[in-house]
Parts: structure tokens; sequence; C-alpha cells
């Protein structure tokens, strides 16, 4: 086990490599600077000898190679660069708001797995039931809607219209505040979850060992308690760990509708004034995290499937 | 019977979705651009503005039909140009091996370390907002499961009778590949570019709502969504249409997908995300 | 003369497909006395794997029971109320089935999965039954069953695996064992090992034994006495020595005639393999006459 542990841990470390290189190529290229950004407000043209100042305080003039040997090196140091608009080592920004993201995304997939989990099961107890029909129009529905709209939605009915819950922002961190983005951010892997489980379940129920079980004369709630539960939980950690890495990628959208200060919104923000140094940071985290809970996830999955050792 | 009813959902609401976008110089009661008179700004839903107007007192119901132009546009392309990277890598892979296969698979599974909203992201501020960036954005993003698929179809086809019977009449590499091994996997790749029709909208969609899409004032579903937020005090009903049509649309694509992949293979249900 | 152990009677099936009920089975009946180990012999459709299932209980819509009884013991085990049934099941009418591999959780450990017949039925704690569990290991002729019981089924080869469901089969010591067609996915070398298991463990426990399959040799070397089904119906029945030297049915004559003789070389030169569709004229009259021998008691009188 220790040893297929280091080799998937390893494995990561390519790709790493291979994605930092990929983001500095593409905005090596960006056109416009950081520099036209910030000074060409409403004015048509900026003074090229203003941006010509700004580029050579960013480093921009210096040739691509040089630059990119900086880059590297810097990477050897975890060092991700300093933020052109606020001068700050990028690592630190992304640092202040890990912990937002990190809580939206948590928050929300704990409500995707207690909802859509036994949601899936249930539906798979029953197929063909009121409840599993209702089930899976529900998820097809949550997978099917922009998951904006429904924030915008939610926050005009809860928070302008019943004003039970505020509408944006993380105010002092309470949980009134987690809500609302929560629930929306957790809509998708809700239904997600609802279905893979579902389909996950019954795959198990048609399987021949069921039957087996069975003709032992065990009871329905037994062979679901002792032989269902076991094997349908791969697939359900297995789907729960995906979900959970690429939740980061969407909670883009949601961080920047509720004004929640995560590192979705600072990508956001900074590619928007093309702030180099913060975005190819901020990217390289994401994926990071990515990485690792895929890592995790096989992992525990080799942890709960003993023939994965194997091969 | 279920499956059938999925299938049957999915394609009236994409006829729909179509027919509006087809259509809608003709039905639309007002120009989508062009009739902005703030006398009429932000009118609820009546008679003469069915789905109300918007801040620039322009008719949501007009710009609804339209966008639908721009809804499908998105849809059809980016999935065109994600099946052609995915399948001529996938199949090349799946069929020639060696270094070539080595090089896909891990360019796949860079492309599958980053998620694809942020990739889009990335390629938009790259090439700058609009519609052909955007474009071109979506379509690079999620061909790698159409690539996964279309190598594991490959790798199983190339044992076939008849491909071997074509190489041994001498037919080229490429030939046989498009003339014997792509019509057959032709399937799981349609049923994936369905689903990415969805998936595709919503990341339009997303992608305006942050600024980077469709630019005003041009009437995208998502880019509407974004000036709706503004008005969600004064006049929510602007938020509440555009969100809806894209809902409809991409249901109408999932479901079509959905019934499409139940009735080709149901052992796919678990494989495919 | 002794009960039967198993009285089937008149066992009607069907199957709904559409709006329609085809039948399955058209009012099957046998006897199984105890101790007895009786064949079922068919070709694949005849309805004899059905047969067991409806007897465990395991029919699953659309298949459904529409007449006759299944009296065991005493007891018409169709009218039993679920609770009953699942007491039974295991416990006292045990099965093993074709697949080994597919037949046990690949995720469980074999000597938990024997295990839990002893705290099902018995009401033991897990440590003991694990114990239990390794005991049944080594009546099967596992070697090193302590150390087997932790393996997972993947681990094994076919041929062990099996021996593990007989293990779990035989663990309460089941007054009938249904074994539906248990050697037929193994080596043949390994099937001969399997079947002669089955047969000493059963003799010495005085298990009675149904067993399926579609293999004559098989059916030869272990029953007593053969029932032969076809489309539904069981057409043939007799003591297994008089069955294969004096078949009296069409349909049983077609299935001995289409065996690979040893030795159909020497005596008449070379004899072609007959297939079955050339004995019989028309197939659908088969099922119209029956020969049902009626049992020897033990004097030997029929």
């Amino acid at each position: 086990m220790l040893r297929f542990t280091l080799r998937r841990v390893l494995q990561i470390v390519p790709t790493v490599i291979v994605v930092a290189l990929l983001i500095f190529v593409i905005f090596s290229v960006v056109p416009g600077s950081f520099a036209t950004s910030l000074l060409a407000d409403g004015k048509r043209t900026a003074d090229p000898q203003l941006i010509a100042h700004l580029n050579q305080e960013f480093g921009l003039d210096k040739p691509l190679t040089e630059r990119f040997v900086k880059y590297v090196t810097d990477l050897a140091r975890l060092d991700l660069g300093t933020s052109f608009r606020s001068r700050q080592p990028v690592l630190d920004l992304i640092g202040d708001r890990m912990w937002a993201s990190l809580e939206l995304a948590l928050a929300a997939m704990a409500f995707a797995v207690v909802v859509g989990v036994p949601l899936g099961f249930l539906a798979a107890l029953r197929p063909g039931s009121i409840l599993d029909t209702t089930t899976m129009i529900g998820a097809v529905s949550g997978l099917s809607m922009p998951q904006f709209w429904l924030g915008l939605l939610m926050m005009y009915v809860f928070a302008l219209h019943l004003n039970w819950l505020p509408s944006f922002g993380y105010g002092d961190g309470s949980f009134r505040n987690l809500i609302l983005p929560a629930v929306t951010l957790g809509v998708t892997p809700l239904a997600l979850l609802a279905r893979t489980t579902r389909a996950g379940v019954l795959d198990v129920l048609n399987a021949d060992f069921i039957r087996t079980a069975h003709s032992k004369g065990m009871s329905e709630a037994k062979v679901v308690r002792w032989h269902v539960m076991r094997n349908a939980l791969v697939l359900i950690v297995t789907t729960v760990g995906l979900q959970f890495g690429s939740l980061i990628g969407q909670a883009v959208v949601i961080e920047k509708l509720f004004a929640w200060p995560g590192i979705g919104s600072l990508l956001v923000d900074s590619v928007a004034i093309r702030d180099i140094p913060a975005v190819q940071g901020t990217i390289l985290v994401i994926v990071l995290w990515f990485l690792v809970i895929n890592t995790l996830v096989d992992l525990i999955y080799a942890a709960i499937d003993p023939r994965i050792k194997q091969g | 019977m279920r499956f059938g009813f999925n299938f049957i959902l999915g394609a009236l609401l994409t006829v729909l979705v179509i027919l509006a976008g087809i259509f809608a110089p003709w039905i639309a009661p007002f120009d989508p651009v062009l009739n902005a008179d703030l006398m009429n700004a932000e009118l609820p839903p009546d008679a003469t503005f069915w789905f109300g107007t918007d801040a620039q007192g322009r008719d949501v119901f007009t710009r609804i039909l339209f966008g639908a132009q721009i809804s499908l546009t998105v849809g059809i392309v980016s999935q065109v140009i994600n099946s052609i990277i995915g399948c001529t890598l996938g199949m090349t892979a799946g069929y020639w091996g060696g270094w070539w296969d080595d090089l896909v698979n891990g360019l796949t599974n860079v492309m599958l370390a980053i998620p694809s909203l942020i990739f889009a992201l990335a390629v938009m501020a790259v090439l700058g907002p609009g519609l052909p960036s955007l474009l071109i954005a979506l379509g690079l993003t999620n061909w790698s499961w159409t690539c996964r698929i279309a190598r594991s179809s490959t790798l199983s086809l190339k044992s076939q009778g008849y491909v071997q019977a074509a190489q041994t009449l001498g037919y080229g590499d490429l030939r046989i590949m498009f003339t014997q091994i792509l019509p057959n996997m032709m399937g799981p790749i349609l049923v994936m570019a369905t689903l990415g029709m969805g998936s595709a909208v919503l990341s339009e969609a997303a992608l305006s709502f942050l600024g980077l899409g469709v630019q005003p004032p041009f009437p995208s579903w998502g880019s509407m969504l974004t000036d709706a937020r503004q008005l969600i005090r004064t006049a929510p009903w602007v938020a509440v249409f555009p969100g809806l049509a894209i809902f409809l649309s991409v249901l109408g694509f999932n479901l079509l997908g959905d019934g499409l992949r139940d009735r080709l293979d149901p052992h796919m249900r678990t494989r495919t995300p | 003369m002794t009960a039967p152990l198993l009285d089937i009677k008149e066992l009607k099936l069907d199957v709904s497909a559409g709006r329609s009920l085809l039948p399955i089975l058209k009012g099957v009946s046998f006897q199984i006395m105890p101790g007895e180990a009786y064949g079922l012999v068919g070709e694949s459709g005849s309805g004899k794997s059905v047969t067991s299932l409806a007897v465990m209980g395991l029919l699953k819509r659309p298949l459904r029971v529409s007449g006759g009884e299944v009296v065991f013991k005493g007891q018409n085990l169709l009218a039993l109320p679920k609770r009953e049934m699942r007491r039974l099941r295991g416990n006292r009418v045990a099965m093993i089935f074709q697949e080994p591999m597919t037949a046990l959780n690949p995720l469980s450990t074999v000597g938990r999965q024997i295990a839990e017949m002893f705290v099902l039925h018995q009401g033991k704690d897990w440590g003991e039954a694990m114990k239990l569990a390794v005991d049944a290991l080594a009546s099967v002729r596992v070697p090193n069953p302590d150390r087997r019981a932790t393996n997972y089924p993947h681990q094994m080869s076919g041929g062990l695996r099996q021996r593990v469901m007989i293990a779990m089969a035989l663990a309460c010591n089941p007054d009938l064992l249904i074994a539906d067609e248990p050697t037929t996915a193994l080596d043949v070398t390994v099937q001969a090992e399997v079947l002669r298991l089955i047969k000493e463990l059963c003799a010495a426990r005085g298990t009675a034994v149904l067993f399926i399959s579609h293999d004559l040799g098989v059916i030869a070397s272990v029953c007593q006495r053969v029932g032969v089904m076809y489309a539904g119906c069981l057409v043939e029945e007799n003591d297994t020595a008089l069955l294969f030297s004096d078949p009296r049915h069409e349909y049983t004559r077609g299935l001995l005639g289409a065996l690979p003789r040893l030795g159909s070389r020497s005596l008449h030169g070379r004899q072609r393999l007959v297939d079955i569709d050339s004995i019989i004229a028309d197939r659908s009259k088969l099922t119209e006459t029956r020969f049902i021998a009626p049992r020897r008691d033990e004097g030997g009188k029929p």
C-alpha cells in the first residue's frame, strides 16, 4: 500500500510542472498588459511613455527567455511572484483568501452529500416509484440550471424579499453568510451525486452476490447493510472526491456573485486587469488542489477495494 | 417507459430552441438591439412586452428569442470543435500507439487536471472577450473525455475483422481510421456532443456573467443575466426569463443526450461523468 | 413409506411479457426423499433453474408462481410468510450457483461471508462465527483454512471458490442442498473433485441434493434418481441406471443419443455423433407423453 501511495503521489509532479509551463506560455502572449488596462480607463490611448515605465517596473520588457527562467526559479523556491495591483506577494494574497474558498467548498459538499446520497440510495431501492422519478427529474434539472441563476433567484427570495439571510459578502464569517452561497454551489454536486449513487446502487443490487446473500436467508435490510453499502461506497466516495476537486473551479462564479472573498473571485478580478502573476499563481494553486484531491480519492479507493492494489 | 420519455421530452425542448433561433427575426415583435427606449425601461411583463423590459427599455422576449441563436451557435460550434479535436487525437492515439499515444495521454491528463471553467477563463484572458474567442475557448476546453472514449473505442475496434481486411487490402492508415473506425464509434461521440452542448451553454452563461463572454448589446442569455444582477431589486423579472431559457434548453440537451445514451448502451451511465 | 422431504405438486410458473402471460412451467411434479440425490436435467430454457428458484422463494418479477404447491417437510413454502421463509433459507434449504466468482462479494473476505451463516441462523457472535467458518473451510478440504479465510474471492481459483460456496451452503447442515450447474464454469479436472466433494459431504450428513445440470455425465455420477425436463414439463423420471439403460421418452432417447460415447469405433465401426434434432421428428409433440417411473422402495420392488 505504501508503494502504491508513493507512486500515485509522485505522479502529480510531472503534471504540475507541465501545467505551470502551460500557464506561463499562455500568459506570455496576453495582448495588452496590466499597464494598459490600468491606464486606459476612458481615455483613448494612454501615454506610451507611462506604459513603458510601468512595464519596466514589472519586468515585462525583458525578453521571454529571461522571464521564463525567473518564473521557473521562483517557482522552485515556492515564490509565486508579486501581484501587479497590490504589490503583495501572490502567495500571501492566496493565503489570505484560501480559507474562505475552502469553507465554501466544504459547506457545499457537505450539503450535497447529506441530501444527495441518501436520495440516490432510496431511489435505487425503490426503482420506478414516485420518489425515484421525482429524484431523477430533480437531478437532471439541477444539472441543467445555471448555478448563478439559481443563486440570483435565491438571493432575491431569501435575502431581498424575505430578508432572512444576508444577500452577499463574508460578513463577520458567521454561518448565515455561508448558507446561500454554499447551497447554490452545492446544487450541482448534489444532483450528480444523487444520480451516480442511484446508478451505482442499482448495479450492485443486480449483481449475483446479492442473490447469494438472499439465498442465505438475509432480510432486505441486512442485505443492504452487510453487502450493498460497502460495494456502493466505492463509487460514492470516488464521485464525492472528484466533485470536491472540481468545486473549486465552479466556485469562481459563485464567489463573484455573492462577493465571497475567496481565490475564485481573486482569479476573476486578476484576469480582468491582466494581473499576470496573480492569475498564474491562482491557477497553479487551483490545479494543485484539484490534483491533490484526485490523488486522495485514488488512495481511498484503493484502500476500500482490495482488488486495486494488485493492479 | 422512462427512457423513451427522456428522449422525447429532450427532443421536444431542443426543437423548440432551434425553432426559436431560426424564426426569431420573424416572430420577434421588436428589434433586439435597436429598440432601446429609456421611456420603457424596467417595465414588468404586460401585453406589449410579454417578458417585460430591461434597463435600456428593450423587450426581453425579443432578446430571448435572438439569444437562442447565440446559444445554439455556441453549443454546436464548440462541440464540433471538441469532437474534431477529441476524435482525431483519440483515434490516432489508439490506432498508432507508441510515443504518440503516450503524448496524447499525457496531454489529456494535463487537460483533465485543469478545471474546465478555469481553462476557458485563461483562454478568454488571452483572446479577449467576444463571441469568436468564446467559441474557440469552449472548443478547446472539453475535448478530453471525447478523446478518451475515441481512444478506447479505437482500441477495441482495431481488432475487428473488417479493419484487418482493409489493412490487407492496402488501405492507408488515415483512410481506415476515417472510413472504418470513425463511423462505428459515432454513437458514444454523439452522446458526448449532445451532453456537451448543454455544458457549453452553461459555460457561456458563466463566462458572460463574469464579463468575459458575449459583450453588450448583443443578447446572449448569459449577459442578460449579468444585467439582471444590477436590477435584482427593482426589476426581478429580468432575471427570471433568461435563466429559464438557459435552463430549458440545457435540460433539453441533457435529456436528449441521456435518452440517446440509454438507447445505445446503458452501461455508459456509470462510466461517463 | 417415509414421507418425501420435498414434494412439488403441479407447479405452474408464468412470466409477464408486455400484456400477456407466457407459461414457463406447466405443472411440474416430483418428490425428493430425505438424503436422496435427485438430478434435474434438460436443455437451456427447459425451466429447471427456475424450478429451483421457486423452491427457494427467490423468484423476481416478472416471474410469478401461478399454481401448485412446494411442500417441504410438510409445509407449503409458497404459502409461507416472508419471515418464516427467510428462516428456512440457508438454514434448512441452501443453494449453490453456477458462477462462483460473481456469486461472492468481491469486497468481503471469504471467511466473513461464511461466518455470516452462523451469525444469521445460529445467533453466534462474530468471533465464534469466524472460527466456525475456518472449520467449515477445513470440511471442504481447503488447504490452510485459517489463512484462506482472510482471502478475498479474487485471490482464489474457481475450484476453491466453489468449495467456499459449498462450505457456506452446508454451514448450518441443511436438509436440502440445491446445486444449480455448480461445475459448469469449472475446468474438467476440477469438476470431478467438486462433484466428489458434494457427493461425499451430503452422503455423510444425510443432506438431500437437488442437482440441476444439462450435463448427463455429471448427473449420472452424483444422482440416484433423475428427472428430465423439456419446455416446462417433466417428461420422464426414473432411477439413474434405468434411465440410462432404458430411456422411454423420445426426448430422453435423443439426449442420450447425442452423447459422445467412448469406444464408439470398436463394435459397429465408426458411429456418427447424432444430433438431437435428427432423432426427434416433431418437437411440439414432446410434452404430450410423460413417463414417470414409480419409486422402488427398499425391497427393490417397482
